[in-house]
């Protein structure tokens, strides 16, 4: 039996690196995280890359496979080499550190300057929320809520590519998973936040955020919340 | 007001001013088609206009709301595809659009008179 | 590197170091393809106003006018006069299309349904018109 092969251009260096050709052995239900990891291990050592689950929970092991951002361990090869080719390169929008390892600060940056994470109105000594789990400001937040951050979306997104400041999908799709929780006592803050020329106004419908993100969140419409919450503050001179 | 408010109302005015440029194109363009179905000239379009005071009031409208949408949608696409923005860009951007509102509603007072 | 307390406002973000850009393999999605024909349609539009204005207010000389309405009977400039007509109607409907997911919230298929609709809309537009003497 031919042992069939496969020839892998996988990005080496920084910003201002090249492709560099392999050929992988080909096999049954192959991942293009086995691709990368055969490299390291059987071709090339100096390969640097991240993973950590390798079964599709944790995220780090995003990557441009022929274009397009995906998670390397849910990607077979046999769904995206264009005639037994692929390529490999790191997120796109972020800078390089190595080879396909991207520096995701500029990513919880933008978190953070969304205002991106939970502030408790309530203390230990309050008796538990309540949070009617069918009502529809907390079925939004359902909606949105399974995001692990892997930058996905970031670096799918063009407006991010165009726009230096822009916020990006992720960061956006947090703050609208907080200004539907009953819970959150920084509402007023975080459209101020979230509302500019750098924030949910910059975002065209493109929908790649929605189409590429592995979890099948849609921060499109997270985002169309936002211009809806944030148009309806200034509305009432809130903003 | 906050940049982020100002950014607020120009996003408020262009969906508004789209709304209302939603029903004029509408109406513009059963214009069009029926209008050079019937072959177009000077006069027919005279006509129309001296008709009813609908005509004149409809494209007033039309004007400002053009007037409006054009520059805010031309300044978003300068500061993608360009890198032009600022102050600067802002004051040019309010001169095309007087510049739309002046032509276009003496386009409609010529048409009118 | 990333150990920031929550909460905290990021000091100005800087981003220096040169980074990869997406290309074409990245965008062909049809909501992409909208975003794409939107703009365009916007850019021409927004070119061709000033142009329509000043050739309206040239109506105050009828026989000049009509002449100038003569014109526009070759072939090349009413095809340019279709593809503007049909820029228009490509951009209400794309506008219309983002309205409504902007406004009214969206439901997932339907925005490939909404898409189809607005690309029929426009194609009997460019028909219509192109059927007209």
């Amino acid at each position: 039996m031919t042992e069939a092969s496969l020839a892998v251009r996988i990005w080496r260096g920084g910003a201002e690196g090249a492709y560099r050709e392999y050929t992988v052995p080909r096999q049954p239900a192959q991942t293009v995280l086995d691709v990368v990891t055969h490299v390291q291990r059987h071709v090339d050592p100096s390969l640097a890359y991240r993973f950590a689950c390798r079964v599709g929970m944790c995220g780090s092991c995003a990557m441009t496979v022929n274009g397009k951002a995906r998670w390397t361990c849910r990607t077979h090869v046999d769904s995206v080499s264009d005639g037994e080719r692929l390529e490999i390169a790191p997120l796109s929008h972020l800078p390089i550190v190595r080879d396909l390892v991207v520096d995701m600060a500029p990513f919880f940056d933008r978190w953070a300057q969304a205002r991106g994470s939970f502030v408790p109105s309530a203390t230990r000594a309050d008796d538990f929320a309540r949070v009617e789990p069918a009502s529809p400001a907390r079925a939004e937040v359902d909606a949105a809520i399974e995001c692990i951050g892997c930058a996905v979306c970031y670096a799918s997104c063009d407006v991010v590519g165009w726009k230096p400041g822009y916020l990006g999908p992720a960061a956006l799709n947090r703050a609208w998973t907080l200004v539907n929780d009953a819970r959150d006592a920084d509402g007023s803050a975080r459209l101020q936040a979230v509302a500019g020329d750098a924030g949910c106004h910059a975002c065209h419908t493109h929908q790649s955020c929605t189409e590429r993100c592995p979890k099948h969140l849609a921060p499109t419409r997270s985002i169309a919340g936002l211009k809806r919450l944030v148009a309806r503050a200034a509305l009432k001179g809130a903003l | 007001m906050t940049p982020a408010a100002a950014a607020t109302w120009r996003w408020l005015a262009q969906r508004v001013s789209a709304a209302v440029l939603a029903i004029c194109v509408l109406v513009h363009l059963a214009t069009i088609v029926y209008a050079t179905g019937q072959g177009l000239t000077a006069a027919a379009i005279v006509a129309r206009l001296h008709a009813s005071l609908a005509w004149p009031l409809f494209y007033g409208v039309f004007v400002v709301a053009v007037a409006v949408h054009a520059p805010l949608g031309l300044r978003v696409v300068l500061d993608e595809w360009s890198g032009l923005r600022g102050r600067a860009v802002d004051v040019a951007l309010a001169l095309f659009a007087l510049t739309l509102l002046a032509g276009g509603l003496h386009a409609v007072r010529t048409l009118t008179a | 590197m990333s150990g920031r307390a929550p909460g905290r406002q990021a000091a100005t973000i800087v981003q220096a170091a040169p980074v990869r850009r997406n290309d074409v393999r990245a965008r062909s999605h049809p909501a992409y393809w909208a975003f794409v024909v939107h703009r365009v349609s916007g850019l021409v539009l927004t070119l061709f106003l000033p142009l329509h204005f000043w050739a309206l207010s040239q109506a105050l000389d009828p026989p000049a006018f009509d002449r100038f309405l003569a014109w526009t009977h070759a072939p090349a400039v009413r095809l340019t006069e279709i593809a503007i007509v049909v820029a228009l109607a490509a951009h209400l409907a794309g506008g219309v299309r983002l309205l409504l997911v902007e406004f009214v919230g969206w439901r997932g298929d339907l925005q490939k349904s909404a898409l189809a609709l607005c690309t029929a809309f426009v194609v009997l537009v460019g028909v219509l018109l192109a059927l007209n003497p």
